[in-house]
Parts: structure tokens; sequence; C-alpha cells
């Protein structure tokens, strides 16, 4: 596996000795043994999370915009210079392949960043335009940095307005001298940035960053942290809520983007797209699937547990395994990945239901198990996002 | 008499507080009268010096009851609390003990002070984790009344025993022995390392008069494993902001509800007519009237000064004179420069959790005998917590504040002169042994306040400074808290009922007294 640019930081600071491999890099899942305080820095303090990993590409040239928006659902036209939407992209039969954020930085050029390596699915669709991909994946290293104290410890760092960049917009700015590309965005659902910097001045952007943090409890976080912080914000994790269309065999693997519940990222009226016939049959005849969040009850688990002479256990890490979800004892879908919420003090869950089932405080069950037993815990169909901060987007 | 309020609560402490906002959601109208110019009680921040947030009293939540959390949706109130989960010990030679968020990391580290403890250290743990879980349903039940205890009394004596049957012969042989035992004794039992001895048993001793080898202190240990149960919820934590923001939390829930809150309103006298409560009369002359009056003061204050000695059986007030405050902690909040710098601490996350000066049982045992004579300890036992090390909203940026936990420390102390003299004399205590596991702590200290016991009670109104409105010992809890008799959040006076933290199940920032008041008043179909 490969080190990132940030590696002689993070390896130094990782005291778990507990890395996961990430398209082929290391990758942290904890710091320091303790998820939950790396969940707090993101939640309270401050934090950052080494998403160099992800697929980089730059897409340029005069028909720029016409291959972007003949690839995702999301309609580029809504957007402008220095925006940034995301979106998902489907196949031809509109079922959902990845998901990621497409960026305008310039006039004919955008960036994008998706999980699955996509520069063969952005050639085969740019097929007689005018227009150049590039796979910038080595070419930037990327810290999201997140949490309620993020701005305060940028404005620290530079002259650039950080107050005037608005949720899912982006600048190019010097931050302790380094030129670095600002991006108003994140995974965690709480106030936080991305910041795209050249792998050779990785190490002193994380120094920067953490010599001024340190007056604001700054901490590195790892997936563990971010998954609890990801599945609160109600965001979908490729390989874990979905499965990528081309990397299934069988149909009912495969979901649609408004099975999704990404409606809002599916502008069915825009021109031409990938899917875009197959979505709006779909959407006309109904859909299969919706995907909701779970509230468990925790007296009814209690009560669970209570069987066994034990006291209630909860899952203090998120998980990604799916489970059975039930209406009465009848099957009508599955959780495909939940967690104890420590901002909430509830054990959430995203599942896939049928429609029928889905409607706010509807009262179903979820399987857990005891002692290798199987068992129905109450839950109710809530609200996603679970936590939503007003901060978010100010 | 036209009333004003279904239900009027007197002091708006967390209790006082949780019993409105549940009284409020059964859809009474409700007033809370607090006396100061801000809820909370003990569980109370406030900003003393510019820009430095002190948690002035109660620092660390940890028995928060679960339902409180959940029935109150105090979450949404801002409820967030921050886990403090490891431990710090300096020793006088110049090493330490630590305790981890990490399990393996722990039992290597009492490993280096003893194989045969660290061996012994889980099975220790699941003894105590048992007998805790047995013992625990109790903490939500109201005391049943012994000399009549009814039909719910009897239920409630019986489910009580069949917890304890649960626990089987061995288990129910060290519940006998953590019922009567000194913590220290107890421990002994199990361990053999000075300094974990010492450092298990000072949660046997916080918030009483009695030291670690006092009997009847192991069962405090016992009380404090049970907030660790519910650890999801609570665990050891602090409050974002400080614990005046749980008040807060709990005070949003019950305007939510639509109770009023009224601060800067003192309380002088409950208005009582014909053995019945239908008032109150406040310190400016006006009175307000209601169905029910509920106390959320501690004891002392509810029976012997809001109402008047002839409204009391006789038996009620020589046992509310009986009962022990004794106040025995003090309080020294700092404003730092920087993070004040431990030698012995290598790992500067343990910065994060709670550093407890309890070098040797001989320490913590020294601490005690002076205090017993109307004085503080010379070398008293201290424990501190920097919330900013987590939670960087409570001081400008790269500053801190601490907040120091002291015992012992008596509510008189004349030797040294007047309140003045005795809060400096006490203060120089504090910081000369705390500097001396951490040299450069008087350099940084930008302010600081101190807290004797008789500020306590000056300020926050708890008798004698006693912080959990009345000692945590066997023989005032449970059916005992805060009389016999009288421990169904009832008074003789019919309407006029009590919540605070001098009744079940007692003091700390739980909301159970609160909780239970409620339920037992609309029961009592108010």
């Amino acid at each position: 596996m490969k080190p990132t640019p940030f590696h002689p930081r993070t390896s130094e600071l990782l005291d778990s000795y507990d890395w996961n491999e990430w398209s082929g890099w290391l990758s942290a899942n904890v710091y320091d043994l303790n998820p939950t305080h790396e969940y707090l820095a993101i939640r309270t303090s401050c934090g950052v999370f080494d998403t160099s990993p992800l697929y980089k590409y730059q897409i340029q040239g005069r028909d720029a915009l016409k291959l972007i928006n003949r690839v995702i659902t999301q309609d580029v036209t809504r957007y402008a210079v220095g925006k940034s939407m995301y979106s998902p992209w489907c196949d031809d039969k509109g079922k959902i392949i990845d998901d990621g954020i497409v960026a305008w930085v310039d006039d004919n050029s955008f960036r994008m960043t998706t999980a699955e390596p996509t520069l063969f699915w952005l050639e085969d669709n740019a097929i007689n335009l005018d227009v150049s991909i590039e796979d910038i994946t080595e070419a930037y290293a990327i810290m999201a940095f997140q949490g309620p104290y993020s701005r305060e410890v940028l404005k620290r760092l530079t002259k650039a307005d950080v107050n005037g960049l608005k949720y899912f917009s982006l600048m190019d700015i010097e931050l302790a001298g380094i030129p670095i590309t600002l991006s108003r965005t994140g995974f965690t659902g709480d106030m936080g940035y991305e910041l795209w910097v050249e792998p050779d001045k990785a190490v002193a952007l994380w120094d920067a960053i953490f010599e001024v943090g340190q007056d604001y409890r700054i901490r590195p976080f790892g997936d563990y942290a971010l998954d609890i912080a990801r599945i609160e914000a109600g965001l979908l994790l490729a390989k874990v809520d979905f499965n990528s269309s081309t990397k299934v065999m069988y149909e009912h693997e495969k979901s649609t983007p408004l099975e999704l519940g990404l409606s809002w990222a599916v502008k069915l009226g825009k021109d031409y797209f990938v899917g875009q016939k197959a979505l709006i049959k779909d959407k006309k005849v109904g859909l299969k699937w919706n995907t909701v969040g779970l509230e468990v009850d925790l007296k009814s688990l209690e009560s669970i547990y209570a069987k066994y002479g034990m006291p209630l256990s909860l899952p203090y890490r998120s998980w990604g395994e799916a489970v059975p979800v039930y209406s009465q004892g009848k099957l009508i879908g599955k959780a495909t990945s939940g967690t104890w919420s420590p901002m909430l003090k509830k054990y959430i869950a995203i599942a896939r239901i049928k429609p029928q089932y889905a409607k706010l405080g509807n009262q179903i069950e979820m399987e857990v198990t005891v002692d290798a037993e199987r068992h129905n815990a109450k839950a109710k169909i809530v609200k996603m996002p679970f936590f939503n901060p007003s901060r978010k987007m100010s | 008499m036209n009333k004003d309020f279904d239900v009027i609560v007197v002091g708006g402490g967390h209790n006082g507080l949780t019993t409105a906002a549940y009284l409020a959601k059964a859809g009474k109208k409700v007033l809370v009268l607090e006396r100061r110019y801000l809820v909370g009680g003990a569980a109370v921040s406030e900003e003393i010096y510019p820009g430095f947030i002190y948690t002035v009293c109660s620092y660390v939540v940890s028995l928060l009851r679960p339902e409180v959390i959940q029935e109150l949706e105090l979450y949404k109130h801002g409820l967030h609390l921050l886990p403090t989960d490891s431990g710090f010990i300096p020793m006088e030679n110049g090493d330490y003990l630590a305790r981890y968020p990490d399990h393996a990391r722990s039992l290597d580290e009492i490993r280096r002070h003893s194989l045969r403890d660290a061996d012994v250290h889980d099975e220790f743990d699941n003894m105590l984790y048992e007998i805790a879980f047995a013992v625990k349903p109790i903490l939500g039940y109201t005391p049943p009344n012994l000399t009549n205890p009814g039909l719910s009394g009897t239920q409630t004596l019986n489910r009580f025993r069949k917890h304890l049957q649960s626990l089987g012969k061995e288990k129910f042989h060290w519940f006998t022995k953590i019922m009567t035992m000194s913590v220290y004794d107890f421990l002994s039992e199990w361990f053999e390392s000075d300094v974990l001895i010492s450092s298990i048993s000072l949660n046997g001793i916080i918030g009483t008069m009695l030291g670690i080898k006092s009997p009847g202190t192991a069962y405090v240990l016992l009380h404090h494993y049970m907030g660790e149960l519910d650890g999801a919820y609570s665990a050891w934590a602090s409050q974002k902001g400080g614990t005046g923001g749980v008040s807060e939390a709990i005070a949003s829930a019950a305007r939510s509800y639509g109770s009023e809150i009224r601060v800067n309103a003192p309380v002088k006298q409950v208005i009582v007519k014909n053995g019945r409560a239908i008032g109150v009369a406040l310190e400016n002359g006006d009175e307000l009237y209601a169905d029910i009056v509920v106390s959320g003061a501690d004891p002392y204050v509810t029976f012997r000064k809001l109402v008047d000695e002839k409204d009391l059986p006789t038996e009620l007030v020589e046992s509310i004179d009986n009962f022990k405050f004794r106040g025995s902690s003090g309080k020294v909040n700092l404003s730092l420069d920087a993070l004040p710098d431990f030698p012995a601490m290598k790992d500067k996350s343990l910065m994060q959790g709670g550093i407890y000066i309890c070098p040797s049982t001989d320490f913590m045992e020294q601490a005690y005998d002076d205090a017993k004579y109307d004085d503080f300890s010379k070398r008293p036992f201290l424990e501190c917590v920097i919330p900013t090390a987590v939670d960087p909203s409570m001081a400008p940026p790269g500053k801190h504040v601490m907040s120091i936990f002291v015992q012992w420390a008596s509510y008189n102390m004349p030797k040294y002169g007047d309140r003045d003299q005795q809060r400096e004399a006490f203060g120089n205590a504090v910081l000369d042994t705390l500097a001396e596991f951490c040299p450069n702590i008087k350099d940084l200290i930008l302010h600081q306040q101190v807290l004797t016991p008789w500020d306590i009670e000056d300020s926050i109104g708890l008798t004698q400074g006693n912080i959990f409105g009345g000692e945590l010992t066997l023989d005032q809890l449970f059916f005992f808290r805060p009389a016999i008799g009288w421990a169904d959040y009832k008074t003789p006076i019919r309407n006029y009922y009590q919540c605070g933290s001098g009744t079940h199940p007692g003091g700390g920032i739980t909301g159970g007294p609160g909780r239970l008041a409620a339920l037992r008043i609309l029961k009592d179909g108010a």
C-alpha cells in the first residue's frame, strides 16, 4: 500500500497501528484507540481527515460543461464558476454508478472527486466532445478540515475572505504562504472545509494548521469517527449503503438515486444525461425502495438484553453489514449502516425499505443479535439527516 | 383564593427544573422560582473572569438518569456530553498511575505497578459491575414507606429482593461486604498496589466527611459504579460549556413544555393554611398561589426554613436536625495562561481526563485526619479537570480553565480568623499541594476563585455547603432520604412536596429526584 503525502504526519500521530486500505493507499481507522474523542473533535472543536486517496479528475475544454452535464444527474447549468455540487451518476438503466463532488473551477474547467476509478466512464461519454480528461489523483493531496472551529483556524492563517466563502463554494488562496484550493465541503455534516494542496507542500500545510489548531484542540481523525459523523449527517457511503452498478453482478444489488433518497440531486427535467429515460420511467411507475432514517427504540432493545440478564449494549462503533428490517414480522427491507449517535444519544440507522412502510413515524422492527440469537428491536422511521446543525451552512 | 399556577417549584436547581419539565409536559401550569440570577443551583457555568467560563461547583456529569435524557429529549435542548475517560495520578516519587480510554493500555499500566493487580482487575470490575447492575434499578424506584409500605411499596420491596437474589451466593457475600466495609479495606482484599487502591478509593469519599478507612464508604464506590453502567448515556463526562449547560438544557425543555421560570425571585416562605400548602411568599412581598408547592431545596431548607416548625410533626423536625449535611469539600477554579505542566505526565492526552492528587492511601487518610477538627486538609485530595482541553469554547484561544474539587474542608474553620482569612488559607493549601506535582501552576494563574463549604452555602444555598444536599451515606439513602416515612417526596403538609438532591436517589447531577417527585405528584392526582 502507498503512503499519502500526509503520511509523515499521520503515521507519527497514529498510536493505534490501525490502518486500512483505501484505493491502494494507507488510511487511518483511528489514531488513539478511542474514536469518540475524534468524533467529538468534529462536532465540538476541529479535526483533520486525510482524504487524499479520493480519485480526482480534471475535465477541461470547450465541451467540459457538456460532458459533465451528460454524466451527472445534477444540472450544472444552475451553478457557476467557483461553486461545487454533490451529484450521483448512473448507467443507462438509471442505476447508480458512484457519487462525488463536481467543482466548477474555471470557465471551461471542472474538477471531480469520486470513490471509484472513473476515467474510463468519463472518456466513454466524451466521444465527439472537445474535452480533455486527466486523472489528477496523485497531483493533489486533500485534507478535510472539519468542525465548528475550522473557520477560526483558517482565518488566522490567511488574509483571504474565509467568512465570505459560502457552503459548496471554492476559491484559490494562500494559507500560511502555501497555495491551496479551499472548498467549503465535507462528509461530516458539520461546518468544514476541504483543502487541495500539491503533494510536496502537504506536510507544511499540515504543520501550519496544527500549530494554530492547538489553540482549538485540533485532532486528526480516522474512518471510525468519520463514519459516525456521516451517518448522523444522513450521507450514504458507497459499498455500504449502495453498490456501484458496475461492480455488482445482479440487478437486485443495484439501486437508483431516487431509491436512495437522492431525488433532490436528480434533475429529471434537464437536458439529456445518462440514465435519464430510465429514471423518468421509474418515477412514473413508482419506486421499489425508499431510503429512510431509523431510530431504534432503546427500551425495546434494553428488554431484549434483559432476557439474558445483561445491561443494554450499544454500537459505539458504526456498523455497515446490512441487517433485515421487518414490519409486524414481515420482511420489508434492510438497514445498511447504523451507529450510536453520541450527539443525539440515540441509536440511528440508514435503511432501504418498501415505500408503503416509509411514512415518518411508522413503527417497524430491526433485527439485532444477542449471544448469536436473533431478535427484533422496535424502531421508528425518522427524518434524515439525523443531525443537522445550522453552522453547517452558516 | 384564586390560584396563579397549578404548581410552583421553589428553587431552580437541576432537580427543580426536572420536576417542572415533567409536570409541564403533563399539562400543568408550572412556575419555577429561582433566588439567583441564573438557574442551575450547584450546576452552573459562570463567567467570573472575563472570557473564562467556570463550572463553578459541580464539574462532571456521570449519573444523569438516561430516562431523563430520553423523556425530556435533552439532546434537542443542548445537552452535549464530552467524555472524560482517562485518569492521571502523579505519585510522590515522580512516578504515576494512568487510566486510558483503551482497556488494554490501562491494564498494561496497572501491570507496571503490580502484575497481580492487573490480573485480578477485570474480575473485580465484573464483580462490582454485576452488583451495581442488580442494585441499580432502585435508582428508578420511589422508596417505599417501611412503616406502612402499602401495595406499591410492597411490590417495590419485592422487586428489590428479586434483584438481590439474582446475584447468587458469592456475589451476595461481596454485596454485604460492600454495604458495610470501608472502601480501603474492601479494595485491600483485592489489590496490593497502594496507588491503585488510593485512586479507586476516592470514589468512596466524595462529598462525605469520611475518610477512606471509615466504615460505610465502600457503598459510595458502588453508587459511582452505577453511573458507569449507563455509560452510553453519560459515562464520566463534562458538559460542553460547563455543567450549567445541563441545567440550561433541562430549563429549555421545561420552557418548551410551557413552564415559566423566574430568576431573581427568592422565596421567603411557603404559605400553609389548615395544614395545606397554598402558595409562596416572595422576599419582595409578593404572594403567589398554586395547588401544589414543590421544594427543590435541600431537606434543611425545605423543612426548617421554608415552613414553620409548628406545621410539622416533632419526629420529622428531629430527623431533619439530625440529618448530616457536614460540608466537606471546596472548590478552586483557575483561569490559566497555558496548559499546566505535570512533569510526571508523559502522554499529554491525559490532560483531557481527570487529574487526581491522591498519591497514596496514607496521603488520603492523613488529609481526612486534618479536617476532622474544624479544619481543612493541609495537603488535600484534589480532583482536577481542564475542560478546555477538550472544549475550547470555555476560554480564549490557547488559554485554559481548571476546575479543582478539593476534599476535605470543614464548614467552620474559626482558627484561621474570619471567612476571608479562612478562604485564603484554604486556597493556599490547595495551590501549594498542586504545585508539588505541577510546579508551574502558580505562574500560569490569571484569576482564581476559591470556595469553602461556607461559600458554597452562601452562594448556592446548600446547607453547610454539602454538595449532595445531604451526605450520601447508607443511613441517609433510599427509605432514609431525607427521613424515614417521608422518602416518597411527600411531606406532612398536604400539597407540599420535595424534589431536591436530599431525596432519593440523591446527589450529583442525576435528575432522578426531580423525575420521581414529578411522577409522585401526578400519581397523587394533582
